[in-house]
């Protein structure tokens, strides 16, 4: 499908922040109807660069063209007069109006200029409702206009971000991680639509951080590390592997390197537990599972589908409706997160800057968050520093936590190693049960690879581990036995030997019968 | 990469985290003298016989700094506890409140406990037992908001406001009436003295200035170690800076709000009854009108650091006592004391506008968490 007419151009781009060089002369070029991945870490530049292209930063040196044209940014209204249109990861939708108010907003200004009617009253639906049903079908999008946003699911969101950036003439898109919200059934919708794009001589730029995406739908791939374009390829010039390498910048393990599980004794029993969300709805709805000594359990599941309130009510912190659960036989159903703690359980949440770090904080204070109180930290009530100073010392010695001092804030530290302060904390405590939420979100492959090899390790030491993940990959990779979570309710659970990805992928979407 | 300025890291130390969440304030002062001055001389003063007048007036003579101690001591007082109330998160402008209920059950104890048992007590009895009863009031003040607070959301603000407005109009009618000086010369809203043996006795004769000034450096103290180096702090850090990784933590976050409350209601308390027992040996309504305030101000210009609330304290102290040597040598008005405070505070609280004019570059990124400000 890629022919050689560059309708995009960057040049030498250049872009520095206080104290980092994000973007080191870095050059990107786009052909017309290509699909071109731009892979990296997070902080490897790739927002930067796009942020560039779409008008958001002013590159400190470096030229953008369009079309061969030099092209002056100053904000994203220039980026999309020149047919340029970014779907960022995280939608910028109204979610109580229809696709079509979406779609208008911010466009109904152009129709204002040019009569000088009331601009209330040229407000069109209508003629903005038959063009979105026109791209819809011209690019087999599927996307009823008079649809509520806040009603549709996440793909289709997406979708309708697509329409919106079509709708202002734009014939390069730039996705921001678009994969990283739907399941693997919407992805593969999604890398159809794209290739139904391309098709029609739309050219698409691809940022992820996905290996295999990557390679099936990319026609080119650039790799960038540090601010720096390492290199171009193409899939078929590369593997998983060495696109990892150039990544990282060093050899990386992808695979977990694991034995057989050895399960004992069952340390978590989920006994028909019901918990409600934040809004009141039924989240969990009766879901039992044990959990025993030397496995890993993976719920795998679509975002929203009650693990989170799973979680939360297992750690203490959600109000249990009615079931009840055990760790090692004791029941600890409505007990306060102290009490279900020193019991044994190790806590990595899902969202680790509001629940499992204070930003303000040092690294050291962070490291004896939940247990400064106890003999290892203090005497009565006063704090011993020397004790908290060494856990530290040792803590990010041992857990190779990447920080210019123990007593800088934890706010400081970039992602990986905020969540490597969490790991440590949470698995160098004497625990029998892990409860592992998202443990990888939002990490670089070099974090990733760290702390699935720390989980696995504490199954070896015969500790339960209980895995919460979005990504499939993850539970498919670090699970002994998997469990589906949908619409609050477990509806499979199989032996991860006999998982396959499409399996789990229907049985995540609400799929049944196949099974 | 360089520590940073955030005043949550204690492992520094004392002196180390006070120097640096110092520099802001110390060059809004400045700042603040020089645009002072500019005022001054624009209204045909001389701005340099001014705060000439201002130092000797506030540390020229042994009555000079006698005095700036006096005016300090509540300031300390009532700063720490608005200081400590914002690290653990919450705002209490109720210490004007807590402050004169103190004042006034501590007088009431200081007067009336030896009529009521029929014996004249020991000091050594009678003082303490004054003073704590003075800082119980002021706790319990405080523990109702904190209750609130932590039960039924009820926010600090409003309710520390209202809570000022029933003990300010409560202690005002109890001094016109029931606690009023029986004395038949006497026409003012005031409690009778208390008893000799209720009072502290003097460090220096003929000087105003009392223990309670002793006693503020030390509490400054004892509150610094107690949020850096115990575990009640660490937990009232915790819940200022991340609820929710308090609860997290295992943390009993509502008990912590009703902690903080009372300690902070216990040092605005502290402040009422040492001007009784130190100081005035009386509760009289003109006594304590604006410290409380004052002390919201003061934590602010401290960056709620127990040090910084020692400093600020003692500066704006100066302030209001050296205002009438200044006014005496050069006729200027008291009021321009509060210009002068007003703009301190101003270039404190809009940081920018100091980091602008100074060059002073933010290091990093900042992390603000704190639900209330100066945490």
């Amino acid at each position: 499908m890629t022919n050689k007419e560059v309708v995009l151009e960057a040049k030498g781009i250049t872009k520095r922040f206080p104290g980092v060089l994000a973007n080191d002369k870095v050059d990107f070029d786009l052909h017309k109807g290509e699909i071109h991945a731009l892979l990296g870490e997070n902080g490897a530049g790739k927002s930067t660069l796009m942020n560039v292209l779409y008008g958001l930063y002013k590159a400190d040196a470096g030229e953008v063209r369009v079309e061969g044209k030099i092209m002056e940014l100053h904000s994203p209204k220039d980026a999309i007069k020149h047919g340029i249109g970014m779907v960022h990861q995280h939608f910028m939708l109204i979610p109580v109006f229809t696709v079509t108010e979406n779609i208008m907003l911010g466009a109904e200004t152009d129709h204002r200029a040019a009569s000088n009617e009331n601009p209330l009253v040229k407000l069109d639906r209508r003629e903005v409702a038959q063009k979105v049903r026109d791209l819809s079908h011209q690019y087999g999008l599927d996307v009823d206009p008079e649809a509520i946003v806040g009603d549709l699911p996440v793909g289709i969101q997406q979708r309708v971000e697509i329409v919106k950036a079509l709708y202002r003439k734009a014939n390069i898109l730039i996705l921001d991680e678009p994969t990283a919200v739907l399941t693997p059934q919407e992805a593969e919708d999604l890398f159809r639509i794209m290739h139904e794009l391309t098709a029609q001589g739309v050219s698409i730029i691809f940022i992820t951080h996905k290996l295999k995406e990557v390679l099936k739908v990319a026609d080119r791939i650039t790799v960038m590390r540090s601010g720096r374009v390492v290199g171009t390829t193409t899939p078929q010039e590369s593997t998983e592997q060495s696109l990892a390498e150039m990544m990282v910048g060093r050899e990386v393990i992808l695979t977990v390197q694991k034995g057989p599980a050895k399960p004992a004794e069952t340390v978590l029993t989920v006994v028909d537990l019901h918990v409600k969300d934040m809004r009141g709805l039924h989240a969990v709805r009766g879901v039992s599972f044990e959990v025993r000594a030397g496995e890993v359990v993976g719920i795998a599941g679509v975002q929203g589908n009650g693990q989170t309130e799973l979680a939360e009510a297992l750690t203490g912190l959600r109000h249990i409706e009615s079931g009840r659960f055990f760790l090692a036989g004791k029941d600890l159903t409505g007990k306060p997160p102290r009490v279900i703690t020193e019991a044994g359980l190790a806590n990595i949440p899902e969202d680790r800057q509001r629940h499992g770090l204070v930003l303000s904080y040092s690294v050291a204070d962070n490291m004896m968050l939940c247990d400064y109180y106890q003999p290892r930290f203090s005497k009565g009530v006063i704090i011993q520093q020397n004790l908290v100073d060494a856990n530290a010392a040792r803590l990010i010695k041992e857990y190779d936590v990447r920080t210019p001092s123990a007593f800088v804030a934890t706010g400081k530290l970039s992602g990986g190693n905020q969540q490597k302060v969490i790991v440590a904390r949470e698995l160098s405590r004497p625990v029998k049960l892990v409860v592992a939420s998202q443990p990888t979100r939002g990490l670089d492959v070099g974090s990733i690879e760290y702390i699935h090899k720390e989980i696995i390790a504490m199954r070896d030491r015969g500790v339960a581990v209980l895995l919460i993940s979005a990504e499939l990959d993850e539970i498919m990779s670090l699970s002994d036995r998997i469990v589906v979570m949908y619409r609050g309710q477990i509806v499979a659970e199989v032996d991860r030997k006999d998982a396959t990805r499409e399996q789990l992928g229907l049985w995540m979407a609400g799929v049944h019968e196949t099974a | 990469m360089q520590a940073d300025t955030s005043s949550d890291l204690p492992s520094k130390g004392f002196l180390r985290s006070a120097l640096d969440a110092m520099l802001v304030p110390f060059l809004a002062i400045l700042t603040a003298v020089v645009l002072g001055g500019i005022i001054i001389a624009v209204v045909r003063g001389n701005p340099f016989l001014a705060y000439y007048g201002l130092i000797q007036g506030s540390f020229g003579s042994a009555k000079a700094l006698s005095e700036t101690a006096v005016w300090a001591t509540p300031y300390i007082f009532a700063g720490l506890a608005v200081a400590l109330a914002f690290k653990g998160g919450l705002f209490n402008i109720g210490a004007e409140g807590q402050l004169a209920l103190g004042a006034t059950v501590s007088a009431l104890i200081g007067y009336a406990l030896p009529d009521w048992l029929g014996f004249d007590l020991p000091a050594i009895i009678h003082l303490p037992l004054t003073i704590l009863v003075g800082v119980a009031g002021g706790a319990f003040w405080a523990a109702i908001v904190g209750f609130l607070k932590a039960y039924t959301g009820g926010h600090e603000v409003i309710n520390t406001i209202m809570m000022n407005y029933i003990a300010l109009n409560t202690i005002s009618y109890l001094l016109n009436g029931p606690m009023k000086d029986r004395d038949p010369n006497n026409v003012i809203a005031r409690t009778p003295l208390i008893a000799e043996s209720a009072r502290m006795p003097e460090i220096f004769e003929g000087l105003r200035v009392h223990w309670g000034f002793v006693l503020a450096l030390l509490t400054a103290f004892v509150i610094w170690w107690l949020l850096n180096k115990t575990t009640l702090g660490f937990e009232i850090r915790m819940v200022g800076a991340n609820p929710d990784a308090a609860k997290y933590a295992g943390i009993n976050v509502k008990r912590t709000i009703i902690v903080t409350m009372t300690l902070s209601g216990l040092l605005a308390g502290m402040a009422g009854a040492l001007e009784v027992t130190g100081l005035n040996f009386r509760h009289e309504l003109g006594f304590s009108i604006g410290y409380g305030f004052d002390a919201i101000a003061i934590a602010l210009l401290g960056k709620s650091h127990p040090l910084g609330v020692v400093l600020a304290s003692i500066l704006f102290a100066a302030m209001r006592n050296g205002a009438t040597r200044m006014q005496f040598l050069t006729q200027l008005p008291v009021d321009l004391i509060s210009v002068l405070q007003a703009l301190i505070l101003l270039f404190v609280a809009a940081d920018a506008i100091i980091r602008y004019l100074y060059g002073i570059k933010t290091k990093g990124e900042r992390v603000v968490l704190t639900r209330g400000w100066g945490g």
